[in-house]
């Protein structure tokens, strides 16, 4: 993360500067004139602590700590409501999505955020093998938070789960490393490629 | 003029044949109207038909006709003979239309039929063909006092229509405001970028015209006349004055900024705060650099502070908003973006207002990265190295404060549009006392007057809301009080320049207009052409100045002995003073007291035991009578009880119509005219404003003569009301049988 650090320290006084560069869509931020029309269109809205209108506000005030610890962007489910509603246009989903990831990235995103987690562990999960592995998955959401409360799960689903096994849709053997893809030293090289691309085009380059 | 011959003329088209007896109309004209031609006609708008009356006209000698077919609105092309007197009987939009359809109204309807002939008729014997005003002008030249933006347009445009221009300019050149501006608001595509004023060129045309003459340090010591014989002394800095022969004005007297030494809350009076007009001249100086402080220091921070002193409710400012300063403020914060996009430029706003193109102005700014944030400012403390403006965040809803170099105050336009007139009554009564200081009060007053009108009513023309020049702003925003004299520009409402080059070309048009007419003896606008204009027996007038004080637009004087002196030019012939004047000696050739007395006694009164009550309706001719008549061609019926007259305005309703009619048995009588109050309708301002004032005091008749007092009743009707119209004749109509007959009846 330091070098990020670094990367960031020029724009230590303008917020909203540091989010143009390094967000993905952010440089529509500036472009917002604050109708509210995304906050009223949001089927969330009322959960959110900070509708769209507002981050946006947060962010042209130099609310950096606020905006990027908020766990407002997190809540979007995708609807795109906001997108096709905005009078200007602004790809509100898409920023949503690059403030979380920006915010995940400085390490600054809220603990424990459960979209977060849910994130981090299909990644992870995907990122491994090339394929995800649904029972595996499943187990590291139950246990995610602490063996007791797995154990507890694990009880409470064990009848979906012997449904699901009687039904040949769940295979217990999958626990034992699993199917793969072909290749899966260059899913490898092509993630690593990517996240070099994307590095690049958000100013991270070395 | 030759003996009066007069003729009348019955269509049966329009179905009018089928639902009435034309040849029982036709004995009317005849027994009653003692009409000496009358003729019926199938068709009577076709060339044949036409023909026909021409006909008469020409060999039969004919000087007045009465037409009974349509409304007086239809046909009017057809129906259009330029040398003789004319009266219209409405027996289709105003009876076979609009009475209800069946045998049992047959009798109903013919009884409305008949009394409208006889009215025709009865008006027929009063009317004269107006001649036109004798004293026409010949006086064309367009005098604009004013040289910057609104009035080098006016001028130019109108020099260019044609006409002679005289421009009168306080200042040493000319350019006014527009001078003092780096760049102006784009009013070109893309509207993207702050663009050249393009002053420097106008006024080099102007100055350079062949037909505009410019004075230059001067001023309007005296204008005097009416259109197209106005004589208007400007008078040089120097103490010289010229006289010059105006035909019409044009008043583009432009505003000053409100004074930021009113807003100390707002930092005004602090080194470090300026208004726009302070931020132009930064801009000046810097020409296309950076911009510096008054101190020399480079501005890096920057904060526009909009509505500063504007849309205030507390009383303490101006309440209105100024329209240009939110996109002025725009282009100010893409001066610094344009010279340096690092500066930090934001615009503390409530409301963002960018009217016409400025909504793709504001969206180029904020692509330049000037920030807008939605907030209200509670003060601004000058601070280290500048301003510490401290706002609430209304997104956000927190207080909170930044730092800058440099504070905008974005106040706005106060007209400049010279003496108030309700303020001058009161000087010149108190000064009439006799007192000094009184006298001494009214001679400052009239230093600030900028026309120096030698009218009985001012010196100046009579504001609007907030202290802006005249204008009918809700229908003909163009048009004031003071015929020939036009408000263009922000004198007459706050605007940007855009906008204000537009209402200095309108207003040109408006001046070539009004000297046309007056060349011609006819009336200006709304009854444009008319060339009726008011005649005065000044025998029987007992001066008691109604007329001067109530024509709504300062068309009569008074001389010496206190009697009436008409303007006709300054005259829009609406007829307030006809109304106004209780020895009924004002009158129009084709409009008079007798012209609508007269059609008021024709009317035929059942007695009181016939269960048909008779309800005389007077009704303005520039809104209510067209709504009656959408009444009728929507077939939306009403009673047939009532009879109507139209009259010019409600103002020249002379009280005796009401009384005659009351007297001679009508069960009651409705007035419909346009809406009155500060945002009127009335076509002639005052109008239905000053009948309702009247009718207010004839209730103690009423009384008097021992009737209820809703048996007169007044109404407003808007252009659009067919259908409220209809419902409020059957409602009243249904009140007064319930209230029984007049018990003046009988004794008419």
């Amino acid at each position: 993360m330091s070098e990020n650090r670094q990367a960031i320290a020029h724009y230590r006084n303008n917020f909203l500067k540091e989010v143009e560069v390094h967000v993905e869509d952010g440089e529509w931020v500036k472009m917002c004139m604050q109708c509210g029309v995304c906050a009223g269109s949001c089927p969330l809205g009322n959960a959110w602590q900070h509708t769209p209108q507002k981050l946006f506000m947060m962010i042209r005030a130099g609310k950096r700590e606020e905006v990027l610890s908020s766990d407002s962007m997190w809540m979007c489910t995708s609807c795109y409501n906001c997108i096709v509603r905005c009078p200007r246009k602004l790809p509100i989903t898409h920023i949503m999505h690059g403030l979380a990831h920006y915010a995940h990235r400085l390490g600054m995103a809220p603990k424990g955020q459960p979209t977060r987690e849910v994130a981090r562990l299909f990644w992870n999960n995907l990122a491994k093998t090339g394929r995800v592995n649904e029972l595996k998955f499943s187990l590291a959401m139950y246990f995610k938070d602490g063996f007791i409360q797995g154990i507890k799960n694990l009880l409470a689903m064990q009848g979906i789960g012997i449904g699901l096994m009687k039904a040949k849709r769940l295979n217990p053997m999958e626990l034992l490393g699993g199917h793969k893809c072909k290749d899966k030293d260059g899913i490898h090289k092509m993630i690593a490629k990517a996240r070099e691309i994307e590095e690049r085009k958000q100013g991270y380059a070395s | 003029m030759a003996e009066m011959k007069t003729a009348a003329y019955i269509c049966s088209g329009c179905g009018l044949g089928d639902k009435l007896d034309i040849a029982q109309l036709g004995k009317i004209a005849q027994n009653e109207g003692k009409i000496a031609l009358v003729r019926d006609h199938a068709f009577l708008c076709n060339s044949e038909g036409v023909q026909m009356i021409r006909d008469d006209i020409e060999k039969e000698g004919v000087t007045h006709v009465c037409i009974a077919a349509c409304s007086r609105r239809a046909k009017t092309e057809a129906f259009h003979f330029p040398t003789v007197a004319m009266t219209r009987a409405n027996l289709r939009e105003g009876v076979i239309w609009v009475v209800a359809e069946g045998s049992e109204h047959d009798e109903v309807r013919q009884e409305m039929a008949d009394d409208y002939v006889r009215m025709g008729c009865a008006e027929l014997k009063k009317v004269k063909l107006p001649q036109g005003n004798p004293n026409t002008t010949l006086q064309k030249r367009i005098l604009v006092v004013g040289g910057g933006m609104s009035g080098l347009t006016a001028a130019f445009e109108a020099a260019e229509a044609g006409y002679e221009v005289v421009i009168v300019e306080k200042q040493a050149r000319l350019g006014g405001w527009a001078n003092k501006l780096w760049k102006r608001v784009p009013f070109k595509a893309p509207y993207a970028e702050p663009q050249d004023t393009g002053v420097a060129v106008l006024a080099a045309k102007v100055s350079t015209h062949p037909r505009i003459k410019v004075h230059l340090n001067s001023t309007v010591a005296e204008t005097a006349g009416a259109p197209g014989r106005f004589v208007v002394k400007v008078a040089q800095e120097s103490g010289a004055v010229t006289e010059e022969a105006i035909g019409a004005i044009v008043q583009a007297t432009g505003f000053t900024t409100y004074d930021i030494a009113k807003l100390p809350e707002l930092g005004g009076g602090q080194a470090n705060v300026v208004d726009q007009a302070g931020l132009e001249a930064l801009a000046q100086a810097a020409n296309g650099g950076a911009l510096k402080r008054a101190d020399g220091k480079e501005i890096k921070s920057v904060v526009f502070l909009q509505c500063a002193g504007q849309r205030d409710e507390t009383g303490q400012h101006l309440a209105y908003c100024s329209g240009h300063c939110c996109a002025t403020s725009i282009k100010q914060a893409m001066y610094f973006k344009d010279a340096n996009p690092d500066i930090d430029t934001v615009v503390l706003y409530t409301d963002l207002r960018v009217p016409g193109m400025g909504e793709d102005f504001y969206r180029s700014a904020q692509e330049k990265g000037v920030i807008f944030t939605k907030g209200k400012a509670s003060g601004v403390e000058a601070a280290v190295n500048g301003c510490k403006v401290s706002f609430k965040d209304l997104i956000l809803d927190e207080d909170t404060s930044l730092d800058a170099d440099l504070v905008v105050l974005a106040t706005g336009q106060v007209p400049n549009a010279g003496v108030n007139l309700d303020a001058w009554d009161k000087a010149v009564s108190e000064a009439d006392g006799g007192s000094e200081a009184a006298k001494q009060n009214k001679s400052e007053m009239q230093k600030i007057s900028i026309l120096n009108l030698s009218y009985r009513q001012g010196p100046d023309m009579p504001q609007f809301k907030y202290g802006f020049a005249d204008s009918h702003f809700i229908c003909f925003p163009y048009e004031t009080r003071r015929t020939g004299i036009y408000a263009a520009g922000p004198v007459r409402r706050p605007m940007d320049m855009l906008q204000a080059t537009e209402d200095a070309t309108g207003a040109a048009l408006k001046a070539i207009q009004a000297v046309e007419n007056a060349s011609l003896g006819r009336a200006a606008h709304p009854r444009s052409g008319d060339l009726s204009y008011p005649i005065v027996r000044l025998e029987g007038c007992t001066q008691c100045k109604r007329c001067t004080v109530e024509c709504p637009f300062g068309a009569i004087d008074e001389d010496e002995k206190r009697f009436p002196v008409f303007n006709e030019q300054r005259c829009r012939r609406c007829g307030t003073c006809m109304g106004a004047c209780p020895v009924r000696v004002i009158s129009f050739e084709n409009y008079s007291v007798d012209t609508v007395g007269n059609q008021i006694k024709a009317v035929e009164i059942p007695d009181e035991f016939s269960e048909k009550p008779r309800v005389l309706i007077l009704a303005c001719e520039n809104d209510a009578y067209p709504a009656l008549d959408m009444a009728g061609l929507s077939r939306t019926v009403y009673s047939a009880f009532v009879r109507i007259i139209p009259v010019r305005c409600l103002g020249s309703v002379n009280t005796i119509w009401i009384t005659d009619a009351l007297n001679s048995g009508y069960d009651g009588v409705m007035m419909m005219g346009c809406k009155k109050g500060d945002d009127y309708q009335c076509h002639f301002v005052k109008g239905s404003e000053l009948a309702g004032y009247r009718m207010g005091k004839i209730g103690d008749t009423l009384t008097g003569m021992g009737l209820e007092p809703e048996r007169v009743s007044s109404y407003e009707v808007a252009i659009t009301d067919n259908e409220r119209v209809a419902k409020f004749i059957n409602e009243y109509v249904a009140q007064l049988v319930e209230m029984g007959p007049s018990p003046m009846k009988g004794f008419g």
